[in-house]
């Protein structure tokens, strides 16, 4: 049954990873990547890792895929043109492409862990604790530092946004708040006594 | 336990605690009015660092269960970064200034980078590594298009961005074939698995991938497209920037690696470095014959440079890898100067990068054309001047390691990258027509030009240390 599953959802996920590549609609190219994202979620709780599945189907399909339609709605993109220029380099691409394929059968085809690498894989489901308790004892605890650098990361990333998009315009009247808090009710309004018939 | 690991990381600690201040500080209060004092206190704040670092005790300490490295090669390595990027940071100050560039971000990205860049020379893991990589990298990308009016800027920053990713996404797909066949991604692991049997060949697989990313990040042929036009698309100081602390950074972390990790396989990656660096060496010399703008030509300059410096990495010896320290410090030091020189020139308050304009500048200038010309005849390797003995330290390393045809090769491509140094020589000196490019800026670059000239001079009598310090260094890191 679990071989059943696994088969399926493999495949799925090339078909979809395939499917994104190739297929003419930018729109379609990100459906086809929600669905390589389910797939792979699927492998996930295969493997039982249940959190990162909910995770990959959270954050990329519920979050990053959305924004990618709008971005592909958005933006005027001719992606014909594109894929027009990206044909000139097609066969040269493909040259390569079956070069490293080739690598890639001598490679994997005398599959040869090296000696004592079985030892050394760590085994992050411990069976006595649940998936997110054993992933937040890594991240926090063993892999402290790199959690950290991510967040760093993050900040630049954060900066470099703000950096390069964001204009002041000085010719926009803003919101004081200070003084609008600080203005006296007496000075605010000046009460005349008009006299009848008279201006003033 | 926390707290011995906490020690190890504190002048990283400090440089990150102080960029976030510093922003939060900037952004409630001056804005961009505050960049000036900024950039001061972030160059002060890392020639600090710089000395405490230099000042530690020689002991290897190691951190977060072998994610963090703190050796004597870590050490030097940092040392040499934060100094080069306070000596840039303060030469490009009045430049970016005077053309409404200098904007608070940039120091405090600058500083950002620098952690990254400290992370990748002390990383003990495979993970350690990419986190550093991306750090130093986002905030470079950011500042290469730092003009973002200018379509060449912008241009820089996007072509950098895209092609960066692009070789992190080569350097991470080999992380995972090296994981995968080694069961490990820390490095004292893997070179326990690469000792016990022979080097199987999916993780020697892993390896090309890593170096190919790493390869890209030092700009080495044939990883070195992008290499021209985001030094020509960047603002000035930013090239600068570029051509200085992160190489120092991206080849200490191809020797960490290439040590920490597979220094029990020296002859599966020996030719592959090998081939790298003769390919930069004869890249960089041909390419830069024709061009014109100088920023390009430093491009082509900084691509055959690091073929040198691959050379001493090629070797594999204690001896090659403190001779490739102390080419990258030889190295960022002509670079500074000649950097300061290029800041300064301008005609009508516009910066100037034709070579061409240099025409018959020693006749207006001579003590700074004379300043530039040991600095060029510096860069191009010709005996009397410190370049020269940083090359001569690679060959002497390589001749050593029997890589004679390495050698002889770039013996050759430096005599053919000769060529276009001297050309702006000849401009300069005997140039036919007056060329009318102007000289301005702050006093401090004319200093940066002597100091980083004269160095080249002094440095034949006395080398401050320098290639004692890089042996020690580099002993900590070949066992």
């Amino acid at each position: 049954m679990s071989v059943f599953a696994f088969y399926l959802f493999a495949i799925s996920a090339i078909t979809g990873g395939l499917f994104t590549v190739i297929s003419r609609q930018p729109v379609h190219s990100v459906l086809w990547l929600i669905l390589a994202f389910i797939s792979s979620a699927g492998l996930f709780v295969l493997l039982g890792a249940e959190f990162v599945a909910m995770l990959l189907v959270i954050v990329y399909v519920g979050a990053v895929a959305v924004l990618f339609l709008f971005v592909v709605m958005m933006l005027d993109v001719d992606f014909a043109e594109l894929k027009a220029e990206m044909a000139k380099y097609m066969p040269i691409a493909l040259l390569i492409a079956l070069v490293i394929l080739m690598q890639f059968v001598m490679a994997f085809g005398h599959w040869d862990a090296a000696q004592g690498a079985s030892d050394l894989l760590a085994h992050p489901v411990p069976s006595d604790r649940h998936n997110t308790e054993a992933l937040g004892l890594i991240i926090y605890d063993q892999y402290f530092l790199l959690f950290q650098l991510s967040g760093l990361i993050l900040l630049v990333a954060m900066i470099g946004a703000i950096v390069l998009t964001l204009r002041h315009r000085t010719d926009v009247k803003r919101q004081d708040v200070v003084a609008q808090m600080m203005r006296d009710p007496a000075k605010a309004m000046e009460l005349k006594d008009i006299k009848p018939g008279q201006g003033l | 336990m926390i707290q011995a690991d906490l020690s190890v990381i504190l002048p990283e600690i400090v440089l990150a605690l102080y960029a976030m201040g510093a922003l939060l500080g900037a952004v409630y209060t001056g804005k961009d009015k505050l960049a000036g004092p900024l950039v001061w206190s972030t160059a002060g704040l890392m020639v600090v660092l710089a000395i405490f670092i230099a000042s530690q005790p020689g002991d290897t300490r190691i951190a977060f269960n072998g994610m963090f490295v703190d050796d004597g090669f870590a050490r030097f390595a940092k040392a040499a970064i934060l100094v080069s990027a306070a000596v840039v940071l303060v030469i490009g100050q009045d430049y970016m200034a005077r053309r409404d560039m200098l904007r608070f971000e940039y120091p405090i990205l600058i500083a950002l980078c620098a952690v990254g860049m400290m992370t990748m020379v002390s990383a003990g893991d495979l993970m350690a590594l990419y986190m550093g990589l991306e750090l130093q990298s986002l905030a470079l990308y950011v500042v290469a298009s730092l003009r973002r009016d200018s379509a060449k800027s912008t241009e820089a920053g996007l072509k950098y961005f895209v092609l960066g990713a692009l070789s992190s996404g080569l350097l991470l797909y080999g992380a995972s074939l090296v994981y995968g066949f080694a069961g490990s991604t820390k490095f004292a692991d893997i070179i326990t698995v690469a000792e016990h049997g022979h080097v199987t060949v999916g993780l020697l697989f892993g390896l090309v991938f890593l170096i190919s990313g790493m390869a890209f990040k030092v700009s080495a042929a044939p990883f070195h497209m992008w290499t021209p036009d985001v030094y020509e698309g960047s603002p000035t100081p930013v090239t600068a920037f570029f051509a200085t602390a992160p190489k120092v950074a991206a080849m200490g972390l191809f020797a960490r690696v290439l040590f920490d990790a597979f220094g029990a396989a020296i002859s599966d990656w020996q030719q592959v470095i090998a081939v790298l660096s003769v390919l930069s060496m004869f890249l960089g010399a041909v390419a830069a014959i024709g061009q014109r703008n100088i920023k390009r030509l430093m491009a082509y300059s900084s691509i055959a440079h690091m073929g040198y410096a691959l050379i001493g990495l090629a070797a594999g010896t204690e001896q090659g890898i403190a001779a490739m320290l102390t080419y990258m410090v030889i190295y960022v030091t002509m670079n500074v100067g000649t950097f300061a020189f290029i800041l300064m020139l301008e005609k009508d308050g516009k910066p100037v990068t034709d070579i061409y304009a240099l025409n018959q500048f020693a006749s207006r200038a001579p003590g700074k054309a004379l300043a530039v010309l040991i600095l060029l005849f510096s860069l191009a390797g010709v005996p009397p001047m410190l370049g020269f003995f940083a090359k001569f330290g690679v060959w002497q390393a390589g001749i050593e390691a029997e890589l004679m045809t390495l050698v002889i090769a770039s013996a050759v491509a430096s005599v053919i990258g000769a060529f276009y140094y001297l050309r702006i020589v000849f401009f300069m000196y005997f140039g036919e027509e007056t060329g009318d490019v102007e000289t301005n800026g702050s006093p401090i670059l004319s200093v940066a030009l002597t100091v980083s000239a004269a160095l080249m001079l002094v440095g034949l009598v006395y080398q401050f240390g320098i290639d004692s310090a890089a042996a020690s260094a580099a002993a900590t890191l070949v066992k």
